[in-house]
Parts: structure tokens; C-alpha cells; sequence
């Protein structure tokens, strides 16, 4: 008999026992056990101990859950539970799918559970792009802490000043964490998502707008609420663009400009959200705010057609990071390289000005 | 359950900033004294705004990986932790003995926060300042013959600044370890890049005091002090410059012992810490006389 049967029937005796379907209560006539199956009456401890390893799955699982888990950490309990969807799926088919394994994606990372015969979850967390990928081919690591350094640099070994960035490098495998450890290195990866997720959960996310984050600058940030002139947000719109979308970070934007007045932009598809502007986007805003203090002039410059395209195409592959993609004989498109460095050559006069015209007055 | 919280600058810029944070923490979660060590950075992840809401102990000591007294501790740090009635009168320090208050935090109401002074000023941070200098020159009982200069920021920004760089250098000399003891300033005189002008003995320690390597240690002060032209051709430890062996340390931060600092100010303000000050004094040390 197996020692989860065993406090099973100990906390049966005690509070009685429910949990996702199962429910074992102490009557007078002995002991009543319930699942969606089945009903069945009058059970002696015995009784029920042999009952119960007719249900074992169902067993196993309140066991996992009361006392693997527990309740120390709600936020913790309600994300493992998120993982294997606990509160949408009944036990038998629950289990069903947890032996062939079930996955969830959170940002970049992979998490795909398994279950063993005693109902311990085992936690395998690796990049989305890695998915279909055997482990063997992928670096190993154990410690929730190794992840920190995973963390800090891009597939081309630059640094990785957001967390959330969707720039996170694949390679490596936590083939077999336990759940307190997958949440661990969960909020290495990705600190204070699993909180963050769990508040808006609970309807408690303390989201605090565009006017309110800038409003609380000091220092040098505090220039930054200059930039705001009475109930324009295309500003903060283009900022959300230009930072926040799906494509820049993994996070769900639910800040808006103020309580009133969302932004144009769409906040994502993220799993988990983002209460407030971030560090980076306030550095950057404060760049703005001084740029965006500048009036605009009209200068004038001749270009052809095609010259005029070939600007837009450089400033597009900069934008959405292609670069880097765009091959070197690729002269077809006008951010490749030699084409790049053709347009300057024709183009720039020895100051480094566009068609030779100068940025101020001379 | 207590859990200990190091909150520290980070950088957009330089992935070199957070790593002593993250190996003091490292160090004092190997000792076990505390059940829970988080971090939160002003520029990186987690933010000091969600921080607490990382940690589940209720008990929860929050030491500032700062140099000085000024504008981070006293206003950025307590406003992002959102400290429910902080009054830096509380901390009643002259810019020097900010030692911690006990105060919640409207993040999470249900967790007591002791909120301590920055490491810099802590009196345990003068013996890390040696420790630093008997890890460059790979000698545990370094002094004799040898002159130290302590190099801080200066008033330029923050008047308690210079203080913490004074103070430590006091303490040194009043030690009587080392044949001379200078404090000198990166933005005010005396002048770091004067430094073989103060001294008289050959060989000279120079020690900055910052938190982590960057622009100002890695850059300005070996350019200043004539180790290299450029500072990306490096320099040799000890590098003669003017007759003067120059043995520079590099930022103060880096050294291990730095995370004995952090459990002081933690103790301090009431932290069940157990022997962890004497492991981490002992792990800490890479000096020949302790190695293993």
C-alpha cells in the first residue's frame, strides 16, 4: 500500500478530503468516498485503503497536491497547477495526458510536465524553439540558477539588458526539475512573472499607467513628464510600438496612458503582464523627451525613387533586428551591406551629411 | 522565516554591474542563513518596485549594495519598495550611521521590512577594503612598505560621498598596518590622477571604492593614474608609473568579503544569522596564507 494511500486515509479521519473530484468524508457509518465514477458508502479505514487503490490516480493526485506542493506558496501551487491545468481538466483525463506529457509556453520557455506511477510531476523547461529538439542535444543544467546566466546574453553573446526581451537563446534543458525548483528558475528567466500572473489571477495587479510611473520620476527621469502636453498619448503610442509589442518583449502590456485613456496600441498576446513601464522604457523615454523637444525644419535633399525605398528598407531592417539576416551578396535588398555602403559613398559628403547638406544652419 | 533582499544599480549597459550582487548573494545563500536571498536591481530585473513580491518569508531584510548615503538609499530605493511612512530622519544618521528602520510596505502589507543602510558606510567595510589589497598583491599581511589610497567619486553629486571615503581611510591608518594611508577623488582634490604625488612608500594599493567594475574603474581611473593610454590594451598589476609600483584593485565590490558586509547590516537590524559572518570571512579569502 502506498504511503500516499496511507495519509490519505489519516487526513480522511481527520478534516475529511476534497480535492479536483475526490472526496472522502468520515460519516457515522464509516467512510464515504466519491469521485465522478463512482459513490461508495460505509467503509471501514481498511476498506477504504483498498478502495481508494482502485482510484489511485485520484489518489496520487490529492496527494501530490496537499502534500508535495502544498499551500505555502499560493502563488507557486496556483502556476504548477496552471501548467497541467488542474481546474479545467478532470483527474483521469488529466493523467491520460500527463503521461504523454502536457505542455505550456510562458514567454520563450517550454514547460512540458510529466507524471510517474506515484503521481510525482516532473518539470521540463527548455526554449519554445526547442521543443520538438531531442534533450541530448541540448545542454543540461539542474540549478534554477544556471538560468541567470542563460539569461543575460543573446545567441550572439550580447547582453540582454530586459529580461523579458524576445531575444532569449535555446540550447539548454532543466530536463527534470521538481515544481518548487521549475518556479525557481521560472522567475530566474523571468522575475516577478509568476507573482505578477498570480495578482491578475486574483484580480489584484497593481497596474500603474503611463502618467502615474512618469509622475513618480526623480532625478534625471524626472524631465520626462515634459514630454506629456495635456490629452495627447500619441506619444506614449509610439513608444509602446516601438518597446513594448510582442515582437520586442514577452510581457502582456496592460498599462495604458492613465485611467481613462488607453493607448492605440494593442498590450500583446503575453502569458503574463506587465504593470507598469519599465526601467528601459523610461531610459529610453527620457532620449525621447529631449529628441522630441527639437522643432522640425525642412531640408532639402534629392534622391531617386529607388534611393527614397532604399532609406525606408534600412530603416525597417534596423527596426524589426534584420540585419544581420540579410545576406552579403544580397543585393536586392537596400540594407545589405554593399548596397548600404554604396549609397553612402554617393551620397555623404566628407562630414558625413546626406547629399551634402548640413544638420544647422552654417 | 527570514529572507534577505540585496538591492543594487544594474545596468542597461554592461552586464559586469550586477555580478557582485549576484555573487554576494550567491556566498550567502551557500551559508544558509537566511531561508530565502533575493535580488532587485534599480536598472535591471527584478525592479526594486517588485521585488518583495518575490519573497514569501514575512521577516524580510533589505540591504542597499550602495557606497554612500544620498539619493538612492534615502529617496529611489525606500519610494520603489514603497516603505508605508519612511522619514529618512528616521534613519538619524549624520550621512555616515544610517543603521536600519522596521517599517511594512504597501506591496505586501503582511511582511515586516527592515530596511538598512547602504554597505559603504558600514564599519565592516574597511576591513573588505584590506581584504581587496591583500587579494591584489597576493599577500595576507600586506602593508609594510606599501602606501593605500582609497579613491572615491567626490562631493560632485553627493557630499556624503567623500565621508564614506574619508572615514574608511581613517580607519586604515588609525590600523597603523600600512606606511601610508590617502583618500582621493575621481572629480576633486586630492586628485586619483596625482596619486604617485601623495605617496612616498614605492609600492602603492589603490582601491576604489564602487560597488561594481564599469566605466569609472575599468576606464577613467587606470587611464587617469597613467596604467595604460588606452584602457582597452589593459594594464599589468603593479604597473610602475612614475617611479611608483601601482597596484591597482579594481572596484572594492568584487571582493568576496563584501558579502560579509551585507550579513552585518543585516545582523544589525535584527537578522538570526548564526557563524555565517566567520564562513563567509574564512570562503571568502583568496590570499595564500587561507588557500585550499
Amino acid at each position: 500500500m502506498g504511503h500516499h494511500i496511507d495519509a490519505l486515509v489519516d487526513a480522511a479521519s481527520e478534516d475529511g478530503v476534497a480535492l479536483d473530484g475526490l472526496r472522502v468524508t468520515h460519516e457515522d457509518d464509516g467512510y464515504r468516498l466519491e469521485t465522478p465514477e463512482a459513490t461508495r458508502d460505509g467503509l471501514s479505514a481498511a476498506d477504504l485503503a483498498d478502495t481508494l487503490g482502485d482510484y489511485d490516480d485520484y489518489a496520487t493526485n490529492w496527494y501530490f497536491w496537499t502534500n508535495v506542493v502544498g499551500e505555502s506558496s499560493p502563488q507557486r501551487r496556483a502556476f504548477l497547477r496552471w501548467v497541467e491545468g488542474a481546474d479545467e481538466h478532470a483527474v483521469p483525463e488529466r493523467y491520460d495526458a500527463l503521461r504523454d506529457g502536457i505542455r505550456r509556453e510562458w514567454g520563450q520557455l517550454l514547460v512540458t510536465v510529466t507524471v510517474d506511477d506515484h503521481g510525482e510531476r516532473s518539470y521540463d523547461l527548455r526554449h519554445v524553439d526547442d521543443g520538438d529538439h531531442d534533450t541530448s542535444a541540448l545542454d543540461e543544467y539542474h540549478e534554477p540558477l544556471a538560468a541567470r546566466q542563460l539569461a543575460t546574453y543573446d545567441e550572439n553573446g550580447r547582453y540582454r539588458p530586459l529580461k523579458t526581451g524576445a531575444n532569449l537563446a535555446g540550447g539548454w534543458v532543466f530536463p527534470e526539475l521538481d515544481g518548487r525548483d521549475l518556479v525557481e528558475t521560472v522567475g530566474t528567466f523571468y522575475p516577478a512573472s509568476v507573482p505578477n500572473w498570480y495578482r491578475e489571477r486574483e484580480g489584484t495587479l497593481d497596474v500603474e499607467h503611463w502618467e502615474d510611473t512618469i509622475g513618480r520620476q526623480t532625478g534625471m527621469y524626472s524631465v520626462v513628464e515634459t514630454w506629456n502636453r495635456g490629452d495627447g498619448h500619441e506619444h506614449v503610442d509610439w513608444v509602446a510600438e516601438a518597446c513594448c509589442d510582442d515582437s520586442q518583449c514577452v510581457k502582456r502590456r496592460e498599462w495604458q496612458y492613465n485611467d481613462e485613456t488607453d493607448l492605440d496600441v494593442d498590450g500583446g498576446d503575453g502569458a503574463f503582464p506587465c504593470r507598469e513601464p519599465c526601467s528601459l522604457v523610461i531610459a529610453a523615454s527620457r532620449k525621447w523627451t529631449r529628441l522630441e523637444g527639437e522643432e522640425t525644419r525642412t531640408y532639402e535633399f534629392e534622391l531617386t525613387p529607388s534611393e527614397k525605398e532604399q532609406v525606408e528598407d534600412i530603416i525597417e531592417a534596423v527596426a524589426d533586428g534584420r540585419v544581420d539576416d540579410i545576406r552579403e551578396a544580397d543585393v536586392y535588398e537596400g540594407a545589405n551591406r554593399y548596397r548600404t555602403r554604396f549609397l553612402r559613398a554617393k551620397l555623404f559628403d566628407d562630414d558625413g551629411n546626406l547629399c551634402g547638406v548640413p544638420t544647422d544652419d552654417e | 522565516m527570514q529572507a534577505l533582499v540585496i538591492v543594487a544599480h544594474g545596468s542597461h549597459l554592461n552586464p559586469d554591474s550586477s555580478t557582485p550582487t549576484y555573487d554576494h548573494a550567491d556566498t550567502i545563500r551557500e551559508v544558509g542563513a537566511f531561508d530565502e536571498v533575493r535580488t532587485g536591481f534599480w536598472k535591471e530585473e527584478p525592479s526594486i518596485r517588485e521585488v518583495l513580491r518575490t519573497v514569501e518569508a514575512d521577516e524580510v531584510y533589505v540591504v542597499p549594495l550602495f557606497i554612500s548615503e544620498g539619493y538612492f538609499t534615502e529617496q529611489v530605493i525606500p519610494r520603489e519598495l514603497r516603505l508605508d511612512g519612511w522619514d529618512v530622519a528616521d534613519w538619524d544618521s549624520d550621512g555616515l550611521s544610517a543603521s536600519h528602520v522596521t517599517l511594512t510596505a504597501s506591496d505586501v502589507p503582511e511582511k515586516t521590512v527592515h530596511y538598512c543602510g547602504p554597505v559603504g558606510t558600514h564599519e565592516a567595510m574597511t576591513d573588505v577594503i584590506v581584504r581587496r589589497a591583500e587579494t591584489v598583491t597576493r599577500d595576507p599581511n600586506v602593508g609594510d612598505g606599501f602606501g593605500l589610497a582609497v579613491v572615491g567619486h567626490g562631493t560632485e553629486r553627493n557630499e556624503n560621498s567623500a565621508k564614506a571615503i574619508e572615514y574608511h581611510a581613517d580607519r586604515i591608518r588609525q590600523m597603523d598596518r600600512f606606511d601610508e594611508v590617502q583618500a582621493l577623488y575621481m572629480d576633486e582634490d586630492p586628485e586619483v590622477d596625482d596619486v604617485t604625488d601623495y605617496f612616498e612608500s614605492e609600492d602603492v594599493v589603490v582601491v576604489p571604492l564602487f560597488v561594481a567594475d564599469g566605466f569609472h574603474t575599468q576606464e577613467d581611473i587606470p587611464e587617469d593614474m597613467g596604467l595604460t593610454d588606452d584602457y582597452r590594451t589593459g594594464y599589468d598589476v603593479p604597473t610602475v608609473v612614475d617611479g611608483h609600483r601601482i597596484w591597482y584593485a579594481g572596484a572594492v565590490g568584487t571582493e568576496g568579503l563584501m558579502a560579509d558586509v551585507v550579513l552585518e547590516r543585516a545582523a544589525d537590524a535584527g537578522a538570526d544569522i548564526g557563524d555565517a559572518l566567520t564562513v563567509v570571512r574564512e570562503r571568502t579569502r583568496k590570499t595564500p596564507q587561507e588557500a585550499n
